[in-house]
């Protein structure tokens, strides 16, 4: 289980989170949406302890990440697999020099083992016979599938996505839609998705939090967003601009 | 005007700290966890073997400059055959480890800061962290270990080259008597300047990593930011060990006369 209690965060002069509380329940798909710049992926980086809040708390399995060390936040990030919005895969190493980092690091596994683990994790994004590529030689979308496997091979109980669809096209960005659905269906995990991808919402959803002006502004299924007749939600979700912010 | 200097004397302060707490955390994992052996190969193989063309040709020349203008100034006293003597001294206790170190602060320093820059920039280095990765374990511990045990090498080999090359010049270009110079030169140094030289290089090796390592850690955003970094990265540790051997001279050389 996933807790943010009234979380804020600045950056300079500007205030990104203004006190955001949410509650996210074990196994659960919930996708966090909101205009560009409005915090998203801050908020993910809270909930993963890669920044730290100016006030309030996150709390994962009951335990609060504010005040714990980079070493013990180590250990609670082994719960986790984060896909980035660029994959952030490793540029120096091959595909599957990548998928097995963790692997490798723990030293727990055969090398036979470890290299039948990344077939698997390959398999699974539909990348088989790429272990030997540099990330440089894929395409974006193929980038993100090789992040999504380095995120999964270990088996986290919790994954976070920072738009993985954004930037791709709609076929690429389908297949990924399918793959957090599969991943989510097979391994049981949590997820957090955070995208302005409607279309991507609507499907991988079980929940959606929408994040606006710094704070949760609203949650509820999939249908009920979208079917929402407040203005903000409404003109969010089907793209429609507010008169008043018109440039020409 | 005072604020902002005060501002300065504050962000320099901060930065130093931060430094030393980079060092300590650096010493914690040496001496807790066993390094990453594969990149510490790969680090000594790109620090250490590939700095040999650049040290070894700053060692050559320097030795052949020194001999040259010592003998053109003890020409006029009539004292030619100390002029390897003090190549010698020079080489081993200040030329051989500052200008090696310069040398490899100017290649090895910015490479570190732009490549750890570059990580933190494209967001691996945040990825690394939550892969449940220290990046001082898998990343500055192999550096600075590298950078510790290739310094000395290539330090040692730079004295051993511009000795040879002084010897060479002296001798064989200007007609110093050979067997004179050579006897003065193993009388006047001292195993003494061999341990102050490859002291020194140790000292530097942990300035230039931390230096290097901590500054591409803390760089700015986008290309701009990794220019950035890497520029100070290898100003700052110039700077630091231009200024840090003045103070390392003067300790060293106490510590030694009290031993």
């Amino acid at each position: 289980m996933i807790e943010a209690r009234d979380l804020q965060k600045s950056f300079g002069s500007t205030q990104v989170l203004k006190g955001v509380n949410l509650r996210i329940e074990k196994g659960e798909s919930v996708v966090i949406i909101g205009s560009s710049g409005g915090g998203k992926s801050v908020l993910l980086k809270l909930i993963i302890g890669l920044i730290c809040p100016d006030a309030g708390d996150v709390i994962v399995d009951g335990q609060s990440l504010c005040g714990l060390s980079e070493r013990q936040l180590i250990q609670v990030r082994r719960k986790f697999g984060m896909l980035f919005q660029g994959a952030a895969l490793f540029d120096s190493m091959t595909v599957a020099e990548n998928i097995s980092f963790v692997l490798r690091r723990e030293a727990v596994l055969s090398e036979k083992e470890i290299a039948e683990k990344v077939g698997d994790a390959l398999d699974m994004v539909q990348l088989t016979g790429t272990e030997l590529k540099k990330p440089a030689e894929l395409s974006g979308g193929m980038r993100k599938r090789v992040g999504l496997a380095r995120a999964i091979v270990y088996q986290p109980e919790i994954i976070l996505y920072d738009e993985p669809t954004t930037g791709l096209d709609p076929i690429v960005s389908d297949s990924i839609d399918h793959l957090m659905l599969k991943v989510c269906e097979k391994l049981k995990v949590t997820s957090i998705v955070v995208t302005h991808d409607m279309r991507s919402a609507r499907r991988v959803a079980g929940r959606i939090l929408m994040l606006h002006q710094g704070e949760i502004y609203a949650s509820g299924t999939p249908s009920e967003i979208f079917s929402a007749t407040d203005p903000v939600i409404h003109r969010f979700v089907n793209g429609i601009s507010d008169p008043q912010e018109h440039v020409f | 005007m005072t604020s902002g200097l005060g501002s300065r004397v504050k962000d320099s302060l901060e930065g130093l700290g931060n430094i030393a707490i980079l060092i300590k955390e650096v010493f914690h994992s040496i001496f807790t966890r066993k390094p990453p052996l594969k990149d510490l190969l790969y680090q000594i193989y790109f620090i250490g073997l590939k700095s040999q063309s650049v040290v070894l040709i700053t060692g050559a020349f320097t030795g052949m400059v020194l001999c040259a203008q010592t003998y053109f100034q003890f020409h006029k006293v009539k004292m030619d055959t100390a002029t390897l003597a003090v190549v010698s001294v020079s080489m081993c206790a200040e030329l051989g480890p500052v200008l090696t170190a310069l040398m490899v602060a100017g290649r090895v320093g910015a490479a570190i800061a732009a490549e750890l820059g570059t990580m933190k920039v494209t967001e691996q280095i945040d990825a690394l962290r939550t892969l449940a990765s220290h990046p001082v374990d898998y990343l500055v511990v192999p550096r600075m270990l590298a950078t510790i045990i290739s310094l000395p090498l290539l330090t040692a080999e730079a004295i051993a080259l511009g000795i040879l090359s002084g010897y060479l010049v002296g001798v064989h270009f200007l007609g110093i008597d050979p067997v004179y110079s050579w006897h003065n030169m193993q009388r006047y140094t001292e195993t003494v300047d061999v341990i102050m030289g490859i002291s020194k290089s140790v000292i530097f090796a942990v300035f230039i990593s931390a230096i290097g390592c901590f500054k591409g850690l803390n760089c700015g955003q986008g290309a701009e930011g990794v220019g950035k970094a890497t520029t100070e990265a290898v100003v700052y540790a110039s700077i630091t060990i231009l200024i840090s051997n003045f103070f390392l001279t003067l300790f060293l050389n106490r510590l030694m006369a009290i031993l």
